[in-house]
């Protein structure tokens, strides 16, 4: 194994699509990024020989969608008081944080290949002062929802139409902070805040269920009163519509519960609780990197397929 | 109490007439929120006790209770910061410092946001509620994080000027605010320059360093020992972090020892930060007047007098490194 090195960063600068594109192109554009920046951040934990792949692969496509489609933020413009800010509450995802910032222009490319070396700026949790686009410095569990509140206040305030996202892990809800902020949240009617939970069902060794359950987690949220919604978090196009059309009712923040898979969708790291901060080895490297690309081939034909009057229907009656 | 209750005023700083910091911090807060609409109060339920009304009258929408729920205030406090407000936490030492600890590391300090922590009734304030109250390691494990300014004003006037200043300054800060009634030590005109030292007494026989609650305690002393010849000078020292190191080594240099006396712990706190800088450049001895160990109950007033700051504690700590 080598070290980290700039030939090992093969991130595309995918950037936004005009407002005007439709729904089909944001979800294919949403998806390809998912793909290169797993392929990417596979990379950066390959080679830097460390990392949390298993919870960076479970948020990946909520992490795609809101930088590809979602959030009205401008890497130009990085401190623009109106923009909308989101807040990883689950920072041990670092990886998957850069490598998205570098796939939407906040962090320049090149700069992943110094992924958690000495004095880089990509230290394993965020820094906003370091990195662009970075919100807080987030790495403490049950810090990102409270920090979200405040903003989501201080937007009510100022009578902005800005919006709060933070992104927190299944695990991480075990931290009262987050239920204290919870009140607050609802308390204030702050429906321009959405919460997504990478619901995976993992922590560091163990199921959540097994460590200190959260179920029901629908039914706390509602009870702490916030819209609760459920989604496929690895469905882009589930995640698109539900993301961007917040708030669901009015005057309540809204809790999205996305159901996720911690190394999804590689077939030896998915739902497999050993790839928490597991480092891949050459072979699991190529391995995951050929499954990606085979997904995105059989994606391909489904849409293929799908814009095909018939044809899809025809296969679909072919193999039954 | 017949004086008029300047600093200038004629008589022993101990017979001065007494002031609780805490009107003049919702005076200045008022004031400040009126030219600032940035500013905001964050609060746990702690209204009454930081005196808050009348800011609560003045800006409903802009003091945000959260309740009993110190980790979510300093964690809304850094959002609404992030949101471009500049949020004044206002709560009980203890718990702001304690319970939030991890949050104004993280939140605050490490993620540089313009935060105002105030440590509302610090030390030994409320004596008789016993050590989970008091709240005298706050300095200590402050000092230890990164990106602080530490200020503990001694008297209403300082506590003002402490304030606009946290105003006007883009990071964190801690202030102290005290509920124990002290005299006014500085004039109206003082000017608050952080990480500055005042000298509130000539002297140079043996410096004693102070803030907070003891400053006004180490001038009495200072009186004392004047009576018996001894000329001592008062270091008023309100920002520990950071620390006037040339105030202390000119006391080094210029005096035969040093005496620190504070309302927190002895170590980590003024003294410990004092006794670092001696030690590094110009050694000389130092007492270092503070508590020791969780205390038991009994009023602020018993409580420092008891830890060797009384006027005559302080003197006597003096007289001992002359000796």
């Amino acid at each position: 194994m080598t070290a980290l090195a700039p030939e090992h960063v093969t991130m595309p600068v995918l950037g936004r699509l005009s407002p005007d594109a439709s729904r089909a192109e944001q979800i294919a554009h949403i998806a390809e990024a998912a793909r290169q920046i797993r392929i990417q951040d596979l990379k950066l934990v390959h080679f830097a020989g460390a990392g949390h792949i298993g919870g960076d692969f479970s948020a990946i496509d909520v992490l795609a969608t809101l930088y590809g489609a979602v959030l009205d933020v401008d890497p130009a413009k990085p401190d623009d008081p109106e923009r909308d800010r989101f807040i990883l509450s689950k920072g041990h995802v670092a990886g998957a944080l850069y490598t998205t910032l570098a796939a939407f222009g906040f962090l320049p490319v090149e700069e992943l290949a110094t992924f958690l070396k000495p004095l880089s700026k990509l230290n394993g949790h965020p820094n906003r002062t370091y990195v662009r686009g970075v919100e807080a410095n987030t790495g403490p569990l049950g810090h990102g929802l409270p920090i979200a509140v405040g903003h989501a206040i201080a937007a009510k305030l100022d009578g902005s139409r800005r919006r709060t996202y933070v992104l927190v892990g299944d695990g991480e809800l075990q931290e009262g902070s987050n239920w204290e902020a919870m009140m607050t949240a609802s308390h204030h009617g702050l429906d321009r805040l959405t919460v997504v939970v990478d619901r995976n069902r993992l922590q560091q060794g163990a199921t959540t269920h097994e460590t200190n359950d959260l179920d029901p987690l629908d039914a706390k949220a509602a009870a702490f009163g916030f819209a609760v919604v459920e989604v496929d978090g690895h469905d882009h196009g589930a995640l698109l519509d539900v993301l961007s059309s917040v708030p669901v009712e009015p005057g309540r923040p809204t809790f999205v519960i996305a159901h996720t898979h911690k190394g999804h969708p590689i077939s030896y790291m998915s739902g497999n609780v050993a790839w928490h901060h597991k480092v891949p080895s050459p072979e699991q490297l190529d391995q995951a990197i050929t499954e990606l690309d085979r997904l995105q081939q059989e994606q391909l034909d489904q849409e293929v397929a799908a814009a095909t009057p018939g044809t899809g229907t025809t296969k679909h009656e072919g193999q039954a | 109490m017949t004086t008029t209750g300047t600093a200038a005023a004629t008589g022993s700083i101990k017979d001065q007439p007494r002031f609780d910091c805490r009107n003049a911090y919702v005076e200045t807060l008022v004031e400040l929120a009126r030219t600032d609409h940035r500013i905001v109060g964050v609060v746990n339920d702690s209204v009454g006790s930081s005196k808050l009304d009348a800011f609560k009258k003045a800006f409903p929408d802009r003091l945000i209770n959260v309740g009993i729920a110190e980790q979510d205030m300093v964690g809304v406090a850094a959002g609404l910061a992030n949101g471009g407000r500049i949020p004044f936490v206002s709560a009980a030492s203890c718990f702001l410092t304690a319970r939030a600890l991890e949050q104004i590391k993280a939140d605050v300090s490490y993620s540089d946001r313009n935060v105002k922590l105030c440590g509302m009734s610090p030390g030994v304030a409320y004596g008789e509620l016993g050590p989970t109250h008091q709240s005298i390691e706050d300095i200590a494990w402050l000092r230890a994080v990164d990106n602080m300014t530490i200020v503990v004003p001694a008297d209403p006037v300082e506590t003002a000027a402490a304030m606009r200043w946290a105003a006007e300054v883009d990071g964190p800060v801690f202030v102290r605010v005290s509920r124990m009634a002290v005299p006014a030590v500085h004039d109206e005109d003082y000017a608050f320059v952080p990480g500055r030292a005042t000298t509130v007494r000539e002297g140079d026989d043996v410096t004693i360093i102070s803030n907070g609650t003891i400053l006004w305690r180490a001038l009495a002393a200072a009186e004392q020992l004047a009576a018996e010849g001894v000329s001592a000078r008062v270091v008023s020292m309100p920002t520990v972090k950071p620390l006037d190191v040339d105030a202390v080594l000119a006391a080094a240099r210029e005096t035969r020892g040093i005496v620190t006396a504070e309302e927190s712990t002895r170590a980590g706190g003024l003294g410990g930060a004092v006794a670092e800088t001696v030690v590094a450049h110009h050694p000389t001895r130092v007492s270092i007047l503070g508590f020791d160990a969780f205390q038991p109950t009994g009023s602020a007033e018993f409580l420092i007098d008891r830890a060797g700051m009384s006027p005559e504690g302080i003197a006597d700590a003096a007289r001992a490194l002359l000796a």
